[in-house]
């Protein structure tokens, strides 16, 4: 029952390193860069394939598309948020739900 | 005295693979000033664009991914009714590729590429349920974000929601109890991501053969533009599933215990 934290494979200090290393990874290209505006997803493979093949055309349009790039970070942003705040629903329930067996069982020894 | 040796060749491989992964790294950041002919920094898309396959193209990477679906939905369906327990976790893994693909981050080569967050759901729940998984998050980019595409959903299952799951799958059983679990895990995450690109790279070669070099030259081309943006990626997608699995185990042992995964 105790063991909860005990199955745990690496210690905190290890992961704030992994935490560390993550956001290392993000900002060294920044730095190595400085001009670059790291162009995103969008329109991307296109210039690949028209190099190859430039009569190429889509031939299906999707039927909506962000009207700019402030409305696409948002939907960006509100992918992320979604899936974050289920995240933390979880956690902030199973560490709950782990309190209230523990304050049960210690009840139980009175 | 047998198994001592394999743990031990395991081990050996599997530190092989990350020191090709941080050596590869090295090569493209001390490559990064010498960019490929003609494609500086060309942003990348692991999702192939809407109406950008060919239709009997898209058709065929609709047929590969269907079963998968229907398998996938099958033992989610199954999963629920038997072990109730595990259903926020299932939510979980979903959860973790929405964050992950919703992380556009900057990459040596000056261009911006996301991880997938496939590698954590392939290995609690198998490829098929996170081809389910994955797709939900293909559906949700394609219809609010016009990325990637209805047309191209099939193919794009297949890269992200099947290929990857399948490699991070593959290692997860392959190696599991061999190696450190958080190596493991790192090396699932990181390849899946990895395979993920690769297979992007196949689907558009096949389609847009190159007129002289064949499926081969265009393949390289395709590969080249993402290979070297993707592994720093690749990486951060190794670390970030690492620590959230090593927050399962911390929290929610009971639940990874159902689903046959255990702590060291």
């Amino acid at each position: 029952m105790q063991s909860s934290s005990t199955s745990r494979i690496l210690s905190s200090t290890v992961i704030w390193l992994l935490f560390l290393g993550v956001v290392i990874l993000a900002i060294v290209p920044l730095l190595l860069h400085p001009e670059s505006e790291f162009g995103g997803a969008d329109g991307s493979a296109e210039a690949v394939i028209t190099a190859i093949n430039p009569d190429v055309e889509p031939w299906f349009a999707p039927f909506w598309e962000p009207p700019g790039g402030e409305t696409e970070s948002l939907l960006f942003a509100l992918q992320a948020a979604l899936g974050a705040g289920f995240i933390g629903y979880y956690f902030g329930f199973k560490r709950g739900e782990a309190r209230r067996k523990q304050h049960l069982s210690e009840h139980d020894h009175e | 005295m047998n198994k001592r040796f394999y743990r031990q060749r395991y081990a050996q491989v599997g530190w092989g693979v990350l020191a090709l992964l941080l050596i590869s790294g090295h090569i493209a950041w001390a490559g990064q000033t010498g960019q490929t002919d003609g494609l500086p920094n060309a942003p990348l898309n692991m999702h192939i664009m809407e109406g950008f396959l060919p239709p009997l193209w898209a058709a065929f990477w609709f047929a590969v991914a269907i079963p998968f679906w229907i398998i996938g939905f099958r033992q989610i369906t199954r999963l629920v009714a038997e072990k109730p327990e595990t259903r926020l976790l299932l939510g979980v893994s979903g959860a973790f590729a929405f964050v992950l693909s919703a992380l556009k981050i900057p990459s040596v080569t000056g261009s911006s590429s996301h991880p997938t967050g496939t590698g954590l759901g392939a290995i609690l729940f198998g490829p098929f349920v996170m081809s389910v998984l994955g797709s939900l998050v293909l559906v949700f980019q394609a219809l609010l974000l016009a990325h990637g595409g209805l047309t191209t959903l099939g193919a794009n299952t297949v890269s992200m929601g099947i290929v990857g799951p399948l490699v991070a799958w593959g290692i997860w059983k392959g190696l599991h109890g061999r190696v450190p679990i958080w190596l493991v895990i790192f090396l699932a995450a990181a390849l899946a991501n990895l395979m993920t690109y690769v297979t992007t790279s196949v689907q558009l070669a096949l389609a847009y053969p190159d007129p002289i070099g064949g499926f081969m030259a265009s393949f390289i081309e395709f590969g080249a533009v993402f290979a070297i943006t993707q592994i720093p990626l690749a990486i951060s997608e190794g670390l970030l599933t690492v620590i959230i699995f090593n927050a399962l185990l911390g929290n929610a042992p009971r639940e990874m215990q159902t689903l046959g995964v255990q702590g060291a």
